[in-house]
Parts: structure tokens; sequence; C-alpha cells
């Protein structure tokens, strides 16, 4: 060992560096943490095929939907209702899409009166091609819906490609699904 | 002016009241027998809500987690044991969900990790102990004959002269 002596010894500089080194560390954790998005609860549907559930159509409103619905070409399940105020922000979005008539929208309307829903397609245009009422949503639990509104994209064969939480914007349409979309179409594995 | 605008006011306070149901939290249905709803209830405190997060579904006023409560008092009713109620929330919602998360290889460190950084600790803490100089005071030998006689200069022997 080191002989005694009464001088301290020289602190190494690592040492001294390393205050600096701890807080360095912690703030990647935390400029990491910036981007994470916590409310978003990852599904863990993707890649499973879509729930068995078969849902009436809404008052006066032909096209009920079911699981069948669901298989034979790409869509995208919209779960919506006419007391969601984000659901406004994203619906021209669905408006447009339907207009392009490019990819069926069909809706999900998760515990929402028929009157009410149907007023509410009224009032702002109804983007869908079918709409399953889910009254009691109970078929929004078996999609593990957790917050209006959702968005799944379902590929040809019927199984959960993706899905988007909280209101779609222009960005998570150009950006995400209509990619997304257009290579399921081509017979490429999607991802978004 | 200033009546209206108060009558106005106070209108709009009762109305207030009126609107009370809409505040309302959801109010559960508890099941007859006491057995189950026992177990029901020790299956809520289990289930994370996905709205108020951080909660359990039994705490929570969300009215997912009482659907939730509802449906997991339907699955036991139905005969789901305990685990399969708990299973049924977790194939559609993920691990997410539970509040004790389940021993797996993402959650290894989770469950071992502050054991680990213990006995990381611990490691540390005996490496630099036994690397400390050795306390200047601490020897306990007998003086040699050369030191016994530095003391002795140094105390003076014999006192003053």
């Amino acid at each position: 060992m080191n002989e005694p002596s009464l001088e301290p010894k020289p602190r190494r500089i690592w040492l001294r560096l390393l205050p600096l080194a701890v807080a360095m560390i912690i703030g990647v954790f935390l400029f990491v943490g910036l981007s994470l998005r916590p409310k978003e609860i990852p599904s863990v549907l993707i890649g499973k095929a879509v729930p068995e559930f078969d849902l009436p159509a809404l008052p006066d409103r032909p096209k009920g939907l079911k699981t069948a619905d669901l298989k034979g070409q790409v869509s995208l399940v919209n779960v919506f209702a006419s007391w969601c105020v984000s659901c406004r922000a994203e619906h021209p979005l669905f408006m447009k899409l339907k207009a392009q008539g490019d990819v069926p929208v069909h809706g999900l309307n998760y515990k929402d009166e028929g009157p009410a829903a149907m007023a509410w397609l009224t009032r702002y245009g109804d983007p869908y091609d079918r709409v399953g009422h889910d009254l009691k949503g109970r078929v929004g639990i078996d999609w593990g819906v957790y917050g209006v509104p959702e968005t799944f994209l379902i590929n040809a064969e019927g199984r959960i490609v993706c899905k988007h939480i909280g209101p779609i914007m222009e960005r998570d349409l150009e950006e995400k699904l209509l990619p997304a979309i257009k290579t399921l179409r081509q017979g490429g594995v999607a991802q978004c | 002016m200033l009546m209206v605008v108060l009558r106005r006011l106070v209108l709009a306070i009762c109305l207030m009241g009126l609107a009370a149901p809409a505040w309302s939290i959801a109010v559960d249905t508890p099941l007859d027998d006491p057995v189950l709803e026992a177990r029901a209830h020790a299956i809520h405190k289990q289930l994370r809500c996905l709205v108020c997060q951080n909660q359990s579904i039994e705490d929570s006023n969300a009215t997912l987690a009482r659907d939730l409560r509802m449906l997991v008092r339907e699955r036991i009713t139905a005969g789901d044991s305990d685990d399969a109620a708990i299973r049924f929330i977790v194939v559609r919602y993920g691990d997410w969900v539970l509040l004790r998360p389940p021993v797996k290889s993402g959650t290894v460190l989770l469950w071992f990790g502050p054991a680990l950084l213990l006995i990381l600790a611990i490691i540390w803490l005996v490496i630099s102990y036994r690397r400390r100089r050795p306390p200047l005071v601490a020897s306990t030998a007998p003086l040699s004959a050369d030191e016994q006689a530095r003391l002795k200069a140094l105390l003076g022997d014999g006192g003053p002269t």
C-alpha cells in the first residue's frame, strides 16, 4: 500500500468529471423522455386478426359492421362518437378520403346514442362505408379501445396492421397511413 | 342592470345544479354474491386504468374503468377463475394493464435491477473500504527505543529545571 502521508492524495481527474458525466446521462434520459408519449399505450392486437364481432347499423343507416366485412380489402376502421370533440378535428380528413374514394373507411360508433350519432353525421358529413353501433362499448373493449378517436388500419386478410391513437392529422395520413396502405396493396408488409 | 346580471347568474348556477347527474360518477352494480363481489374487487385492484393511468380500475372514475369492472364481474360470474378473468383483459389491452408486471425477458431489469444495484453498491463499498489508507494513529505497536527517547525529549523529562 501507499506510504502514509499527511498530504491529501490528488483526486483522479475522472472522479472530478464524474458529476458532469452523471448530469449528462440524466440529461440524455430526460431528453428522450421529452418525445415519449406515455398516454399512448401500444396495442397488443397489432398483427392479429380483428376480433369477432357483429354490430348493428345506426338507426336509418344501412350497413352495420362485422368481422367478415373487414376481409378482402385494405380498409380503415375509425372509432368515433358524437360526444368526442377531437373526432371533429379529424373528421374533414375522412371526408377527404371518402371523396378520393381510395380506401374504404368504416366507423365504429363507440358508446353513443343512435340519434345523436346520426345527427352528428348529418351535420358534419358521413365519410363512412359501414358503421357499427357499439352502444355499450363492449366491442370497443374487444378492440382494445381506451380513448376516442382511434383508427385501425386493416389489411386484406382482416388483420390489424396498426393503430393510431388520437385524432389523425394531415401529417399522420400523408406520412404514415397512406404509405402503409400503398405498401399493403402491393403485397408488402407495412408497419406504422 | 346589475340586478339583471345577478338574476342571470343565479339562474345559471341553479341550472348547473340540474346538470348534476352529468358530473356524477358511473355507479357500479355490485354482484349479489358477496364472495364473488369480493373476488371481483381483488381483481379490480390489480388492473390498471387505461384512461387515468396509475390508478387501478377499482379507484378510477373513468367510464372505461367502470365498464372493465363490470366485465370482470361478468367473467367471474360466468365461471372464470381470477387468472382467466385477468387474462381476458390482458389479451385485449396487454401487460400494460397489470399493476404487477409479469417477470419476462423485458421486465427482468425492472424486477431485479434494484437488487443488482444493491449488490454492486456493496461490492464497491467493500473494495473502497479495503483500499483506504491505513489510519495514521492506528498503530498499537509499542514505541521503539528511538521513539521513547524522542518522546522523553519532547515532554522535557523531569519538569522545569
